[in-house]
C-alpha cells in the first residue's frame, strides 16, 4: 500500500552530482505521507483556518500590486495598465507627504516613549507594597481602562478638554487661565493621543511586568538583603535587571509597530482644525481610497507604511539582539 | 537578629513559630510611605475621569449644561438614562452588537481552535511552515484597500458577514492557544485515547476540549471585548444604518456631533442641547457598562491569558 501510493520520483537531475538534496526531500515527502496517513482529521481541522489566512491576508498582499498599476474597476487588478513606481514618484513628491512622514514618526515615537517607562514603575511600585486590599484595588481599577473602547475614550477625551463645559477648563479658570479649545488646536494634539493612550494602557502592561517581577528568584533579594541592601538599591539592582528581557522585548514590539500606530483613535480625535498634526499615513490611506476613491495611489501609500514598518521591526529586533543578546525569536 | 545574639538555649526554649517581625530600617519605611501615596496618586489619576463622566450623568440636564457638575452628580436625575435607552438607534446599535460579540466569538473561537491545536501537535506535519506563515500576517500586510476589494469581491460588503468573518482570527490569539496546548494537556492522555482506539477529532472533543475551559474563556472574552470595542471595519464595510454596532452609533452622536453646536436662542433648542449634552455622558456609562462589569470576575483569566501569550513572546 505504502509503496503504490508513492509519487514517482522527483526527475534526476542531468549533471550527476551528489543526490543528497534530492534524497532530503524524498524522505521529507514520505515522513508528510506518513503523518498525513496517521492523522489526517489534523489536516481537515486546518482547512477552514487556512483558507480565511489565505483568503483574507495573502490575497490582499497580492492585490497590492495595484500600487504599481493605474487601477480601474472595469480592468480589474491584473488586466489594469502597469504604471511601474508612478504612483510612488507622486506620493513622495506630494507636499503632504513630508507632513504626513513627520507626523506619524513624531507621534509613534512620542506614544512609545511615554507608554514604555510608565507601566514598569507603576509594576514596580505595586511590587514594594504589601498584598491586600489597596494592592488588588489598585491593581484592578488601573486595568479597567483597557476595556473602554476607543470611541468612547476619545468622546470623554473630548467631553473633559472640552472649553465651554470640560473640567480641564474649570480647573485653569480657577486660576483665571482662559479657555483652551484643546482639540481645535493641533499644537494639543499629539499630548492628548498620546497621554489618553497611557491612560488607557498602563494598568494593562503592568501586567506583564508583574509577571516578571514574580518570576524574579527571592534568593536574589534575600542575598541583597543581607548585604544590607536598601528597597531602592534592590529595586535597581535586583528587579530592574530582572525585567530586563521582558521590557526589551516589550520596546522591540513597540518600536516596531510604530508605523502600524492606531488608525482608530487619530480618525477619532482628528477636526478640521487640529489636521495640520493630526494627519497620519493612516487616515490618509483611508481618505485617498476609500473617500476620494483612488485605490492605486491608496495601496502604494499602505504599502510605503507595511514595508517601512517590515523594515523597522527588522532593524529593531537586530540591534536588540546585538545589544542583549535577546530577540523577538529567541 | 535576635535570634543570633541570644543564647542556643533560649532558643530552643523558644517556640519555632514565634512571630517576630524584623523591623525595616526607617529609610524603607518611608520608601514604601512614598510609594504607596504615588500609588493613590496614580489611582487617582486613572477613576477621576470616570467619576466624572458618571457624576455628570447622574446630573441633571440644566447643571450639565451649566458645568456646575465635578466629581459628585448635582439635583441628581436618571432622565438620561431613559432618554438614552428608550432611543431606538441606540437600541438598534445594541442589538446589533449583541448579534456580532455572540456569533463573531463562536465563529473566532471555533476557527482559533481548529489551527492552533493542530499546530501544538509534533506530529503535524509543515507546522513550522504554517506558522511562520501566520506571524507574517502579524508583520506585514496588504493594506486597507487591497482587503476592501475582497471583501468587495466576496460580496460582502454591507452585510453582517463583513463584520464577523474579515478579523476573525487573532495570530496572537491563536498563539495563546497553541502554547495551552502545547503546555497543559499532557502528551499520555493523547496516547491512552489512541490505544482506546479514539480518532484524533474525538480525542480533542472528549478530552482536550473539557481541559481547556480556561483557555476557551479567556478566548472568548478576547474575542467578545474585540468585537463589541471595534469600529473601524463597520466605518469601512457598512452604509446600512440598521446594521451599524453600537460604537459606530456612539461615534455618530458623540464625536460627529462635537462640532455642530450652533446657536439656539429658542427655548425648546435649548433644553434639546442642554438634553444632548447630558446624554453624552449618560452613553458612555451605558455602553461601557457590559464590559466593566464582568471585568472584575474575569480579570484574572484575562491576565493569564496576556502572560501565556508573553511567555512565548
Amino acid at each position: 500500500m505504502a509503496v503504490t501510493t508513492r509519487r514517482p520520483s522527483p526527475p534526476v537531475p542531468s549533471r550527476r552530482r551528489r543526490n543528497a538534496p534530492a534524497r532530503y526531500w524524498r524522505s521529507r515527502w514520505a515522513e508528510a505521507q506518513h503523518s498525513w496517513r496517521l492523522y489526517w482529521q489534523l489536516y481537515l481541522l486546518v482547512i477552514v483556518p487556512v483558507a480565511y489566512f489565505v483568503i483574507f491576508k495573502y490575497i490582499p498582499i497580492s492585490n497590492a500590486v495595484i500600487a504599481f498599476k493605474d487601477y480601474n474597476v472595469v480592468q480589474g487588478i491584473w488586466g489594469s495598465e502597469w504604471v511601474g513606481f508612478k504612483n510612488f514618484e507622486l506620493f513622495f513628491s506630494n507636499p503632504v507627504f513630508g507632513t504626513l512622514l513627520k507626523n506619524t514618526f513624531i507621534l509613534a515615537f512620542y506614544l512609545v516613549l511615554a507608554s514604555f517607562p510608565i507601566p514598569i514603575v507603576l509594576a514596580i511600585a505595586l511590587n514594594e507594597i504589601r498584598d491586600g486590599l489597596f494592592k488588588r484595588s489598585v491593581q484592578l481599577l488601573t486595568y479597567a481602562p483597557y476595556f473602554i473602547s476607543t470611541v468612547v475614550a476619545v468622546s470623554m477625551t473630548i467631553l473633559i478638554l472640552s472649553p465651554r463645559l470640560g473640567i480641564v477648563n474649570d480647573a485653569l479658570g480657577l486660576f483665571g487661565i482662559p479657555a483652551v479649545d484643546f482639540l481645535g488646536d493641533p499644537n494639543y494634539f499629539r499630548h492628548i493621543y498620546v497621554w489618553s493612550d497611557v491612560w488607557q494602557t498602563t494598568g494593562y502592561s503592568a501586567v506583564i511586568y508583574m509577571a516578571a517581577l514574580a518570576g524574579i528568584d527571592p534568593a536574589l533579594h534575600e542575598a541583597a538583603k543581607i548585604d544590607g541592601a536598601s528597597r531602592w538599591q534592590r529595586i535597581r539592582n535586583v528587579d530592574l535587571p530582572g525585567i530586563m528581557p521582558t521590557a526589551v522585548i516589550i520596546l522591540v514590539l513597540g518600536v516596531g509597530n510604530m508605523m502600524a500606530i492606531g488608525f482608530e483613535k487619530a480618525f477619532l480625535l482628528q477636526n478640521d482644525l487640529n489636521l495640520a498634526q493630526s494627519e497620519i499615513i493612516a487616515t490618509y490611506v483611508y481618505k485617498t481610497g476609500l473617500v476620494n476613491a483612488d485605490f492605486s495611489m491608496a495601496t502604494a501609500v499602505g504599502l510605503f507604511n507595511s514595508v517601512v514598518n517590515l523594515c523597522l521591526l527588522l532593524f529593531v529586533n537586530f540591534a536588540a539582539k546585538r545589544i542583549t543578546g535577546k530577540g523577538l525569536w529567541g | 537578629m535576635s535570634a543570633l545574639t541570644t543564647s542556643p538555649l533560649s532558643r530552643l526554649r523558644r517556640k519555632p513559630v514565634a512571630k517576630e517581625r524584623i523591623r525595616e530600617p526607617f529609610r524603607d519605611r518611608v520608601f514604601v510611605v512614598v510609594v504607596t501615596i504615588m500609588l493613590a496618586v496614580i489611582l487617582g489619576l486613572v477613576l477621576l475621569p470616570l467619576v466624572y463622566i458618571v457624576a455628570n450623568s447622574l446630573s441633571s440636564a440644566s447643571a450639565v449644561s451649566a458645568g456646575r457638575v465635578t466629581f459628585w452628580p448635582v439635583d441628581f436625575s436618571l432622565h438620561a438614562y431613559e432618554v438614552a435607552l428608550n432611543n431606538p438607534q441606540i437600541l438598534r446599535g445594541y442589538y446589533n452588537s449583541l448579534i456580532y460579540a455572540v456569533f463573531g466569538t463562536l465563529i473566532s473561537v471555533t476557527l482559533t481552535v481548529a489551527i492552533a491545536y493542530p499546530l501544538s501537535r509534533k506530529n503535524f506535519f509543515g507546522r513550522n511552515v504554517l506558522m511562520t506563515g501566520l506571524i507574517f500576517t502579524m508583520l506585514f500586510s496588504g493594506g486597507l484597500i487591497p482587503t476592501y476589494m475582497v471583501i468587495q469581491d466576496l460580496g460582502m460588503l454591507n452585510t453582517r458577514w463583513a463584520l464577523l468573518i474579515p478579523n476573525a482570527i487573532g495570530v496572537w490569539q491563536v498563539i495563546i492557544a497553541r502554547t495551552f496546548f502545547a503546555n497543559s494537556i499532557p502528551e499520555d492522555l493523547h496516547e491512552a485515547a489512541m490505544l482506546d482506539g479514539a480518532s484524533e477529532l474525538r480525542y480533542l472533543r472528549s478530552v482536550v476540549l473539557p481541559l481547556s475551559k480556561p483557555l476557551l474563556a479567556v478566548l472568548a472574552l478576547m474575542y467578545v471585548i474585540f468585537q463589541w470595542n471595534t469600529y473601524f471595519d463597520a466605518l469601512v464595510y457598512l452604509k446600512d444604518q440598521d446594521l451599524f454596532p453600537l460604537q459606530i452609533v456612539l461615534r455618530n452622536v458623540l464625536i460627529l456631533n462635537q462640532r455642530n453646536v450652533g446657536a439656539a436662542d429658542v427655548a425648546q433648542q435649548l433644553q434639546q442641547q442642554q438634553l444632548a449634552n447630558v446624554l453624552k455622558y449618560a452613553l458612555i456609562v451605558v455602553s461601557s457598562l457590559p464590559v466593566l462589569i464582568i471585568y472584575p470576575f474575569v480579570a484574572r483569566h484575562f491576565t493569564k491569558g496576556v502572560l501565556v501569550g508573553a511567555v512565548k513572546g
